[in-house]
Order: C-alpha cells, then structure tokens, then sequence
C-alpha cells in the first residue's frame, strides 16, 4: 500500500538512471541520513537513550561504521567481482600503517635520494595509506587473472601473513619503537581536533556515506557490469570483450582503496594504538562473514551483515546479565560461540543468499501488501 | 524469520535498558578483564580466579573496603584489542563512581586503553606487562607497571646468568639468545637486553616465533646449531609448553633456559611433563604455594563454596591475580584516607595508587609477607618495585632457588626516560612536573 | 661436512614436520572430494577429538583403569564423540544445504566451527591438557658422520608413519569397499550418484565421520606435541597450504603438498630467515603454494578444471 512505485512515471533519462528509481527509497535514505547525521548527535547532546551514552557511540556504532566500509570493500571484490579474498586484514593494515607514517612524517634515507615528507595531516595521510593499500591490492590482485576460487582464497592468505609479518618486522613502519606498537597521531581533520565520541562517530559516518554512496553508484555503472559479468562467468565475459586483467585488478584496487580507509579509521578512531595483530587472519575472516551472511554483491548487505556478525556476539554476552541470570562469563561466551555459530548455519539454511535477498523478498511482498494476488 | 528478526532488535534495544538491579550507593565497583576462553585460556582463568576471589575475600572478611562493599563484573576479551576496547567501553561507566581502575592482563590492550583512560580518569593497573616507559609517571599519570616491567625482568635474568657463571666479567663473550613470542610484547625485552650486550660484551641474538607458537621446529633447530650459552623465553600461552618441548628435542640443558614471569607458571611446564625439570623462570616476586592470605581465603571463601578457583588455587598466575587485586584495593583503601570512605572515582583512585605504600608491616598484615616486597608509588616512579627473584621447575613443582635481584637503574633508567620523552612528542604530552605534586 | 649435517637435519625435520600438517590437510581433502565442501571445521575437529580423548582418558585413569585400557576405551569415546558429531552435522547443516553452492556451504562449515569450538570447551574445559601417547624424546643419527649427529624427533616419525598407515588405508578403503566406491561415484557427480540409489545423506554422514576420525588421529599426534588446548585449532592455518599444493581433492596429493610445505618453510627460515628477520616460515608457506598455483592453478594433483561456457 504504502511501497509501490505506480504513479512515479519517469519523464527524463536522468530521472529513470538514478541511484534510487523509486521514490520511497529516496525518502527512506533520506531519512536514515538525516537520522544518522543530525538525529543521533541530537539525541546523544541531550543525553536520551540509547544514543545518550558513550558505550553506544564508541563500542557499537563507530567499530559498526568501519567494519562495515570494509565489508563494502570485500563485497566489491567478491560479491561483485567474484574474486575469494582472505586478504582484507592485510589491506586495512596496509591502510593503517601508511596513514601513520604519512600522519607522523615520512623519512626514505636512500643515501643520495633522500625523501622527507613532513607529517600531514589526517585526511591526506588516510587517502594516501589506502592508495598505498590499492597498490599493492593491484599487486597482489595478479595471482587472480590465473587462480580461481577457493584456490585463490587461500593464496590471498599469502599477502595476509607477508604483511603480519612484515609490520612486525620492518622497525621503520612503526617509527622504531622499541615494542613495535604505534599510537596514532591526533585526529586533526581541517584544522579541528577530532576528539569527543560523537565527533569521532561523525568522522566515520561521512567517510562510510560517502564511500557507500561511491560504491553503490560504481556498481551499476560500466564497470560494476564488468565485475558482474566477470563473476558471472569470465569466459564468456571475456568474450564480449571486458578485459579479464583490467576488470579484476580494477576491483582489486578499488576494494583495496576501501578497505585501506577503514583500516585507518579502526586503527585511528578505534584503536588509537595497535599492533599488527589487531589485523589478524580473524579480522579477514570477520570481514568475509559480514559480506557473506550480509549478502553477496549488495552494498546494504555489507551494513547488515557487520551489524549481524559485530552486534549480535556483544549482544547475546550482555543478555543473561541483563536478565540477572547468574551465569559465569566463561559459559556466556562459550554459550555466544554456540548461538552465533548456529544462527548462521540457520540464516544460511532460511535464506543462502543472505540478508540482502531477505530484504528484497520483504520489499516484493510490501509492494503486493495488502493484496497478494 | 521476520519474527525472530525483530525479537532480536527488540532485544537490542532491551538490553541496554534493562539494567542491572541498581547499585547501592555504598558500592565500589571494579572490572575485570579476563580472557577464559581462546588460545591463551590455560594462563588467563587462574589469573582471573585469583583477582575474583580476593575481592570476594574482602567483602566477606571486611564487608568491603572500609565498609564500602566491592561489586565487580567480567568482561570476557577472548586476548584481542577490539573485544577488550568494547569491554572497556562497556565497564568504564558502571557503578555509584564508574570503574575504579583497569587491569587487562595484554599487552595489546593495554597499549590501546592507555591513550584511552586520560580522557576517562581511569587509572590503568599493569602489573608485570605493558609498556615498559610507563615507568615515567611524569609522562604516563595513568598507567601504574606495578611490581616490574619487562625491562626489569630481562635486566634480572642476566643478573642471574652472570651470577651462575660467577660474576659479570664472565658474560664477555657468551652467547645469550632470547626466544620471543612475535608481537609487542615478545619485542620488548630487546631493547634492555641489547644496553646490557654493550655493556657487558656478550653476544645477544633475537629469535622470534610467530603467534601462536604451535611450531617452533627451525627456531630450536637453529640453537642447536649455534650453542648459545643460555636461551631466554619470552612467551606466552601455547609458546612456552612447545619452546620447553623442543629445548627438550634438540637436546638443549633446560637448565639453560630462562623463562619471563610470564612464562614461568603451571600451564606453561605441565604438558612438557618430565621433560620441563630444570626449567628456570623469574618471579614476579612471588611463586606459587599458600601463605597466610590463603588460609583465610580457604576460611572465608572457598569453605562457603565462593571461591572462583578449583585446581588452579595457589598456583603462580592466581597468586599473581590475587596480588594484582590487593594493590588495586589497597589503592583505593588510600585514596579512602584522604577523601573519605565512600566510593571512589577513578580519578581518586589514581591519587591512591600514586601515594599508595605497602610497607613490609602492611603487606605482612594483609597476609602477603612472603609474596611481596615492599612496593611504594611515586609520581616519578609508576613501579613501586623493581626486584625478582629466580624459580625452578623440579618436575613437579616450582622451588625459589634465588634471593632478590635487584635491576640496575643505571641501564634502565636512560632507556625509561628516553622512551617515555619520545611518547611525550609524539603524542604531545607536556610531563608533570612531579616536584608540585603532592 | 658441518654444513651439509646441518643442511640434512633441516631437511628432514622439515619433511617430518610437513607431514604432521598432512595429518590436519587429510581431513580437509576427505570432505571436499565427497562434498564439495571446504571445511573449515577441521581445526576444530581436532580440537574436540583431542579433547574427547584425553578428558575422558585422564578420567578413567583417575578412576585406576590400566593404561592400555583406558586408552582403548578413550580413544572409542572420542570415536564416538565424532560420529555423533558426523551425524548432527550432516542432518541439521548440510542436509537442509543440499544443492548450494560451495560458498553458502563453506559459510556453514563457519558456523559449524564456532558450534563446535564452544561445545568441546563447554564440555570439556578450555585449559591445557597434557597427553603422552608417544616419545617425545630425539635420536640422534650418523653421529660418527657429522658432529652431533643429525636430530630427528621420534614424535615426528611416529607422526610419519601414522600418516602412511593411514594413507594406505584410506586408499583401500576407497578403492576396496562398497562405501568407498559410493563416495568416489558422489565425488564424481552427486545427481548421477543418487539416481544409481546411492543416498547423499548416509554418505555425507560417512564422510564427515572418516573426517572426524583423521581428526582423532591427528590429535593424539598434536595433542602429544602441544598438549591438548584451544590453540590447536591454529593448525588449520598451517594445513592450508599444504591443501592448495596437493589439490583440495587428492589424497597423496595432501602427502607430497606437506612434504614440499614442510622442507620449503623450514628451509627458508634457517637459511633465508637470518637475512630478512626471522620468522618468515608462516607466510613463506603461502608464496610457496601460490608460486605453485601460478604454474598449476589446480594444485600439483588436483583435478583438472575444465571451463565451458
């Protein structure tokens, strides 16, 4: 009754290409913008729940944020693309580690050729860390015009354990500090030190508007048709002359761009301090649960997913207590091992394609409600 | 589907609001990060018992600290930075007062919350880990390394080693290699031990093993190979078992073998079984066994069925939490002194810790004599304490087979202060100027 | 002769060492034959067979049971614990899953790992527990030869000589027995399989059950070496090169990937390691197997892929 797109005719070309062709979805993106963007730091200025607290801001919605521009940035890769990653650790390191060298100054002594950049500030050195972090997704995208599948997940592993490796070991990547750990430099973002919880959550909420914006409209462009057609079936699409190497290293770069940013955002506006092994093997495999379960090849997905595969442990550990069950804590996260573990095999069961498909089926419902026929 | 979807966002939204039967006033509430699951489960749950169960040994013995009742809560953080920052984020506010102090028990956690708790108030209580500058109260306010810091540890190991080879002169030329666990934590000894190579002019060589340590074939294959004269262990969890197993292996003494105090516990020797005996490790000061705290711990909680412990009770990482507990409480007990007995904010507790002072009388009276040195804060020195003592593994328990070392401050202090100014620039930090403080 | 002595000892802990990891690859590989199915479970299989067997083995010598006894019936109750787990796993996952594709399966695999790993530690316990099934001692070889002899541990070859005996095995009994005939004919094409009356179901419980009994077999050779606790699970990680060398569908395959993965990680760390760090074995690993899918994208003996459109 209230979802259905009769009546909207289309009068223009502009007006039948745009991102959103039907009318309510405009006005609900509005609107979960607004909400997002003016709502939430309202409700959170006047102390109403549930945003009123910090735990809300710092523990779920900013670590929400970022995780999911980095299922963005997977799903690109292999929901559109269809190219297995277990790399995105590695990338959002990369991300991470070539921000703070460009936030606390760059030094290359190379003898003769000796490159100083001093330190800049956040902005520039996050965009510069993730195309630090899209070249070598390019480098290690090339394995990918040769190996397939579940053969290339794991040698995507390569470049997760060589860059775990690598930032222990390189004492110049972490400024020689003598344990190896890095804390980021202040979040300086046009001249206005960003500090408070709410102001860190805003940060993170206009890259990941902007990039999902970017992303959502990529994909439905040239070259979202050529990842798909790649997917689909690279022979064939190969054939129709989409060229395999330029179509899959340029997924590698763009997802590897994406997944950088976030990699910086989680270590800077996250972490604030960090080790490699805040992006380990299991952050990879976190980020490909999130598209997987989210849906592959939908940007929402990426959203739901994060929020099903980050909130839902956090979650199912606070209900006994909140229900005064006296349980010990070893039992409460042994008991969320079990229940996250068997929720996905459920959703998997209901519905394989994730929670994007869920979403599309309740949207073809909502548009025949309340006269199936 | 869409049903359970929404029981679950109802449930999202519940469980915030829901919360807990409200605290009394007279409450003093302290989190616990612990990890009882994952990988380093077997080092973290005897350690998290013998925090728990010295709180509940306060609020049942005493009522509390000085009349005010302890409440605390578990976060678990499975060993990783993200899920302890959550935990953080989840504990800090709870409680008439909000966290009293936090103990993460990782290093990772550790580096993330010390940029976190100046905002916060919160003081951070690291005993035996965490980075070794914050020594520097000056620069580091928050942070209290109790007892000893990694640089402490490998400063003491080599005192060791030169007092079984029978004096410092005779490290000239020796070949000491140090087996680290990859990480910040593995890594930072080295700086420490490599001051104490220049100064003492033997040969130190650092071999990492990458996390989690379940092989370390090439690693040990590569001693037996080179002959260092000693080997010193820096690791943590599986690590230590499999370096013991294969120091077994390839035939090197486990006489020779040095363990850091967070590699010298039960968990750490059993599954290597005989093949441990031998094996040496320092003390946090203290080892395992049972002390006058125990017998009222075995009187007052662990008779009425209270105790979180089980096998696990008196053993070297539970002795160490109940240790950990005791000087955050004995913190509080001070800040008490001067603001009241009533529950105290984070930022009391921290005046607590730094003017806290356990002189050998008090720690007698709480039951630690034989645990613990004396241990005394100041605003320069965020230690209190920098001796260890020297333990070995018979086969089937740990005996204390030296006194006290005591680290020398003449290494470690430049490195401390070189240290801690860096972090001082980088994150902009003008030092306290410890001769104002009171 | 120092050099060559130590060239030899490397090597051939390598290979030793190599074939451990074969033990945990053999599990993956079962399961993918027959089902497609990359199981990410494995580790955790280990891990809760481990469990199985020295929890209840530690109970029944507690309780003053011989030895020998008490390891026959554990190794039973593990047995069991396994099939138990074969069945659950293949009537409420992998059932209900018939006909997905290999993502949505791999996916549920994830599932069934965190369902297993949260019952084995609920049931069981998350501390360490130590497990002596074999030596754990060295010998030490051609001493006259080269100064200290060339080490070989004896767990490793206990390790070598269970992988062999249980390549053999499994060899026969796919080659041999009806069962083994009906799961290559699955292997091959499911719906031809089930039209020749062979039910996927059983044969799925089947296959999950050999799996969980390599898994057995695997953790009594692990839990010796590390002692049975969580951090076994970690092994998955280091088996998983040794998978794409072989091939995700081939039994010696698994052998030979393990061996190359072995000699070329341990190889590279004493000899390459000392120039750039140390440490290099994990992700040395991995550039081997991927230097070798760039030659052979099917691994050395996986099965060729052929595309049609």
């Amino acid at each position: 009754m209230f979802y259905r797109e009769t009546g909207q005719f289309k009068t223009s070309y502009a007006a039948d290409m745009q991102i959103f062709p039907i009318r309510q979805d405009r006005i609900a993106l509005w609107v979960l913008l607004a909400v997002a963007f003016i709502g939430i730091p309202l409700l959170n200025a006047f102390h109403i729940w549930p945003f009123g607290n910090e735990y809300m801001l710092r523990a779920i919605l900013i670590p929400f944020l970022i995780l999911s521009l980095a299922a963005i940035g997977l799903n690109i890769l292999t929901g559109y693309c269809g190219q297995l990653s277990l790399g995105s650790g590695a990338f959002m390191a990369i991300g991470a580690y070539s921000a703070y060298k460009f936030g606390t100054g760059v030094h290359i002594p190379f003898g003769l050729f000796d490159l100083s950049i001093p330190p800049l500030p956040m902005l520039p050195s996050i965009l510069l860390g993730a195309l630090m972090s899209a070249v070598v997704g390019i480098l290690f995208g090339i394995p990918s015009l040769r190996i397939k599948g579940l053969y290339l997940a794991v040698a995507t592993l390569a470049a997760q354990f060589f860059f775990d490796w690598v930032f222990i070991r390189v004492k110049w990547f972490t400024n020689y500090n003598s344990s190896g750990s890095v804390s980021a430099p202040d979040l300086n973002f046009f001249g206005f030190v960003v500090n408070a919880p709410i102001e860190r959550y805003l940060l993170c909420l206009i890259f990941v508007a902007i990039f999902a914006l970017l992303a959502k409209n990529l994909v439905r462009g040239n070259i979202g048709r050529q990842w798909m057609a790649t997917r689909d079936m690279d022979i064939a699409a190969e054939l129709m002359g989409i060229r395999p190497l330029y179509a899959k290293l340029s997924a590698f770069a763009i997802s590897s761009f994406i997944m950088g940013v976030a990699g910086a955002l989680w270590a800077f506006v996250y972490l604030g301090a960090w080790e490699p092994l805040a992006f380990s093997i299991d952050r990879s495999f976190q980020i490909l649960f999130m598209v997987i379960i989210g849906g592959l090849g939908s940007i929402l997905g990426s959203f739901l997913g994060a929020a099903f595969i980050l909130v839902l442990p956090i979650l199912l550990d606070q209900v006994p207590h909140a229900l005064g069950v006296p349980i010990s804590v070893e039992t409460v996260s042994l008991l969320v091992f079990i229940v996250t573990g068997a929720l996905i095999c459920w959703l998997l069961i209901v519905e394989p394609r994730g929670f994007a498909r869920l979403w599309s089926t309740g949207k073809e419902k909502l548009r025949l409600w309340p006269y199936p026929y | 589907m869409r049903k359970l979807t929404l029981a679950l966002a109802a449930l999202a939204l519940a469980a915030p609001a829901v919360t807990e039967p409200a605290l009394a006033q007279n409450e003093q509430f302290i989190p616990a990060l612990v990890y009882r699951t994952g990988p380093y489960a077997p080092n973290g749950i005897p350690f998290a018992n013998g925090v728990a169960d010295y709180w509940t040994l306060l609020n049942e013995r005493d009522g509390g600290i000085n009349g005010v009742k302890i409440v605390f809560e578990e976060c678990e953080t499975g060993y990783a930075t993200d899920k302890g920052v959550e935990c953080y984020e989840r504990l800090k506010g709870k409680g008439p007062t909000g966290a009293a102090y936090f103990s993460p028990l990782s290093t990772g956690i550790t580096f993330a919350l010390t940029d976190k708790v100046p905002g916060d108030k919160i003081p951070l209580l690291t005993m035996g880990y965490g980075r070794s500058e914050s020594r520097n109260g000056a620069v580091f306010p928050w942070n209290f390394i109790a007892v000893g810091s990694y640089w402490t540890a490998a400063d003491v190991a080599i005192q060791h080693i030169a007092k079984e080879l029978g004096g410092f002169d005779k490290l000239k030329g020796k070949k000491i290699s140090l087996v680290y666990h990859d990480s910040p934590y593995g890594k930072e000894p080295i700086a420490a031990l490599e001051a104490r190579a220049k100064l003492n002019g033997f040969d130190f060589k650092a071999i990492p093993v990458t996390h989690p340590g379940v092989e370390q074939k090439s690693q040990w294959l590569a001693i037996r190979q080179d002959r260092p004269d000693y080997v010193l262990l820096w690791g943590w969890g599986v690590m230590n078992s499999t370096s013991i197993k294969e120091a077994a292996a390839v035939g090197f003494p486990r006489e020779k073998v040095i363990g850091v105090w967070w590699s010298g516990a039960e968990p750490d020797v059993t599954p290597a079984g005989e093949q441990s005996a031998g094996y040496k490790a320092l003390m946090l000061q203290h080892g395992p066994g049972k002390f006058a705290v125990h017998a009222d711990l075995e009187k007052n909680v662990v008779s009425k069925g209270k105790a979180a412990a089980k096998e696990d009770f008196a053993q070297v990482l539970y002795n160490r939490g109940l240790i950990n507990s005791m000087i955050g409480t004995e913190a509080i007990r001070t800040a008490m002194k001067k603001y009241g007995n009533k529950p105290m904010t984070g930022e009391q507790v921290r005046w607590g810790f730094e003017n806290l002072n356990l002189t050998a009388a008090r720690i007698k009276e709480l039951g630690f004599e034989g645990m613990l040195q004396p241990l005394r804060f100041s605003c320069e020195d965020h230690q209190g304490a920098d001796v260890a003592r020297m333990q070995q593994w018979d086969g089937k328990a740990w005996k204390t087979i030296s006194d006290y070392y005591k680290a020398d401050d003449s290494i470690l202090a430049p490195l401390v202060k070189e240290n801690a100014a860096k972090y001082a620039t980088e994150k902009k930090i003008t030092a306290r100027d410890c001769s104002k403080e009171s | 002769m120092i050099a060559f002595g130590q060239f030899l000892e490397v090597l051939v802990s390598g290979l030793l060492a190599g074939v451990l990891y074969s033990l945990v690859a053999l599990g993956f590989v079962l399961i993918f034959k027959a089902s497609g199915v990359f199981n990410f479970a494995q580790g955790a299989m280990v891990l809760l067979a481990g469990l199985a067997l020295v929890r209840s083995l530690d109970f029944m010598v507690a309780k003053g049971l011989p030895f020998w006894a008490a390891i026959v019936i554990a190794l039973l109750f593990a047995a069991v614990v396994m099939a138990i787990t074969a069945w659950m796993v293949e009537r409420f996952v992998l059932g209900p899953l018939i006909n997905q594709d290999g993502l949505t399966l791999f996916m549920s695999t994830i599932g069934v790992t965190f369902m297993i790993e949260g019952g084995a530690q609920m049931l069981f316990g998350s501390d360490v527990y130590p497990l002596r099934l074999f030596p754990s001692d060295a010998w030490f070889l051609f001493e006259g030869s080269f100064p200290g002899g060339i080490l070989v541990s004896k767990i490793d070859v206990w390790g070598g000589l269970i992988a062999a005996v249980l390549v053999v095995g499994l060899a026969l009994f796919f080659q041999k027995t009806k069962t083994g005939r009906a799961l290559r004919a699955v292997a091959d094409d499911h719906a031809a399989a089930q039209s020749v009356g062979i039910s996927l179901n059983w044969i799925w419980f089947i296959v999950w059950l050999v799996a969980g009994l390599v898994a057995l077999v695997a953790a009594t050779v692990w839990g010796t070496k590390l002692g049975v606790q969580f951090s076994i699970t970690f092994l998955a990680l280091k088996a998983l090169p040794v998978l794409i060398i072989g091939g995700f569908t081939s039994v010696p395959g698994a052998i030979v990937g393990g061996l190359i993965v072995g000699a070329g990680e341990k190889l590279a760390e004493a000899y390459l390691g000392p120039f750039i760090g140390g440490g290099i074995e994990y992700w040395f690993a991995y550039v081997l197997a991927l230097v070798v899918l760039m030659a052979r994208p099917q691994g050395l003996f996986g099965e060729r892929i052929i595309e049609r459109i």
